[in-house]
């Protein structure tokens, strides 16, 4: 069988989730072969992890090139690795980083793209929701080999553990490659929380939470739930809560287990970041608002009563 | 300095948006067309450079006819002058085939800096600078939410999921905005008045070289096989707060297991 290329999602020497999830899929495609693009020693402390999802082989990329620019030269890697060993698929995180190296790849290739994919058939048949969640697309490229970059949580991943021969790929990186040089890496501390796009659980808030400090009521629930906070634009664009927690369009698409919306009425452009949300829960004072229309749970009422009481239950049943 | 802005037209995101049943293409007819909300973002960032460091802003639109009110509507926030990439064999054009066409269009321009959104509300795929740079062999800088210009260096802050970085290119270079980069300015009346008499080009596909069947559906590199409305979800239970609420959501919580 084919090889098919995952594009390895890593920070600070883990796998990331999309990762273990695109490995879950390319199993359906063919034979599961990572590659991990980055600096000196960053393959090693994946290769365990990507083995036991399934990974047949790890493609080790690693050169402080690539490390030290912006997606170039990663994309140029990637497609000389495309080139030489004609894979039946090349699949990359719907993430920034993601999507920009398949951009390149695209061009490099003058292959199709299958942009933010929550599924991808054996036939090469790709699912898109689209439109604020309104529309389901099927999609294929028409020329080249399929080429997707995957959203986040679009399925679960299960481990298949094998032993994955590591390849070291040669890396030779043209100053063409080079004209976007990372100057400074600034690590923010972000706690224990899930990341948004990966976590199963995401507790939002929104207008209804007032101030910045009222988050923390947020925070709380999110924490008792395991998940991670989000915030809607109106929330943001008041200045509660950072930016890059905002779901909805100009911001993050998430797609967890269970959404949970506070104080958020449900404007079409919040919609667009979490329609797809297996459960969907949420508090408004507001019966009207269009957020009740999509919930599987929603309780009328004031969120500064509801949520510390139903913190409250929780811990109780802890 | 000389700026491009690439401003694309898209369906309005806060009304009902679809794909058309003939040919699978994003339905322009029955929706209200709007200027893509984060490229007033890359049209204000451009304006206060100029403001700055002098030079041109040209506004570049890839798209149909009623493109022109996007235009229009564009200048009328102060860039000089505006270019309308325009041809029928453009219709159905994926993402590969665009990259191509404004790939043309800017060779023609010859711009130090071209700005544009980080993403389109339409399709949302992010992809077109650096599409862009690989075929013009120019820097791109995405996802700002600063940038600094000192003569022919430009720096970017960007959001990562760690934290952020600053990642630095010489010009010519292609940056892309997010909305927390600025406040765009409204048109002044002035503006809008001014903005009837700037000029806009109109380019074809002959003008930039670029064959038809290399474009439009006939060319595509993907192709939508079908469409269909995702069911409208149904709101499920909703109670009332009446002293238990909280309770009542833990209930819930825990009859789908999440407590």
């Amino acid at each position: 069988m084919a090889e098919v290329l995952v594009v390895v999602e890593h920070s600070g020497g883990e796998v990331k989730k999309v990762t273990l999830e695109m490995l879950t899929l390319a199993r359906e495609l063919g034979t599961p072969a990572a590659v991990v693009l980055g600096g000196p020693g960053t393959a090693a402390p994946l290769v365990d992890k990507l083995s036991e999802y399934g990974a047949a082989k790890v493609y080790a990329g690693e050169s402080a090139d690539l490390d030290g620019y912006l997606v170039a030269p990663k994309a140029a890697v990637l497609a000389d690795l495309v080139r030489s060993v004609s894979p039946a698929a090349v699949l990359l995180g719907s993430t920034q980083e993601g999507k920009e190296i398949a951009g390149r790849l695209a061009v490099k290739l003058d292959n199709g793209l299958l942009a933010d994919v929550t599924a991808l058939a054996a036939d090469g048949t790709a699912t898109q929701v689209v439109f604020a969640g309104s529309t389901i697309v099927k999609s294929q490229v028409t020329r080249g080999l399929p080429l997707a970059t995957v959203r986040p949580n679009s399925l679960t991943p299960a481990p298949a553990p094998t032993t994955a021969e590591v390849a070291p790929l040669e890396v030779a990186v043209d100053d063409s490659a080079k004209l976007a040089r990372v100057v400074e890496r600034k690590v923010e501390p972000k706690g224990a929380r899930p990341e948004l796009t990966e976590a199963s659980v995401v507790v939002s808030g929104g207008r209804g939470v007032g101030n910045a400090d009222n988050f923390k009521l947020v925070e709380e629930l999110a924490d008792l739930l395991g998940g991670a906070v989000g915030a809607s634009r109106a929330a943001v664009d008041s200045g509660f809560y950072p930016h890059q927690f905002q779901v909805g369009q100009t911001g993050k698409t998430v797609s967890p287990q269970l959404y949970v919306a506070l104080g958020i009425s449900g404007a079409i452009q919040h919609r667009a970041g979490m329609q797809t949300s297996k459960t969907i829960v949420a508090v408004n004072k507001d019966a009207e608002a269009p957020i009740f229309e999509l919930a599987d749970f929603g309780v009328v009422g004031d969120l500064f009563k509801v949520v510390p009481q139903a913190a409250e239950e929780i811990r109780k049943r802890k | 300095m000389n700026i491009v802005v690439l401003v694309k037209q898209v369906p309005d995101s806060s009304a009902e948006r679809s794909l058309r049943t003939d040919d699978n293409t994003v339905d322009r007819g029955s929706a209200s067309n709007v200027i893509n909300e984060m490229d007033e973002y890359a049209i204000e960032e451009a304006l206060r450079i100029q403001e700055a460091h002098g030079g041109e802003v040209t506004i570049l639109t890839m798209g149909p006819e009623g493109a022109s009110e996007s235009i229009r509507k564009a200048l009328s926030m102060g860039p000089d002058r505006a270019v309308h990439v325009l041809d029928d064999a453009l219709h159905g054009s994926c993402a590969l085939a665009t990259s191509k066409v404004l790939a043309a269009a800017l060779g023609t321009l010859g711009a130090d800096l071209v700005l544009c959104g980080a993403e389109s509300t339409d399709g949302r795929v992010q992809v077109m600078p650096h599409m862009l740079a690989e075929r013009l062999g120019i820097a791109a800088l995405t996802g700002a939410r600063k940038l600094t210009v000192e003569g022919g260096s430009l720096t970017i802050e960007r959001q990562t999921e760690e934290g952020y970085e600053v990642v630095a290119a010489s010009t010519p270079a292609i940056v892309s905005v997010w909305d927390t980069i600025n406040e765009p300015r409204y048109p002044s009346f002035k503006g809008i008045m001014a903005a009837k008499k700037k000029p806009v080009r109109t380019l074809s596909l002959a003008d930039l070289g670029v064959a038809p069947d290399e474009v439009g559906a006939g060319g595509a590199s993907s192709a939508v096989v079908e469409h269909s409305k995702r069911p409208p979800r149904s709101g499920g239970q909703k109670v009332n707060d009446e002293g238990e609420g909280g309770v009542k959501l833990v209930e819930f919580l825990a009859s789908e297991k999440f407590v």
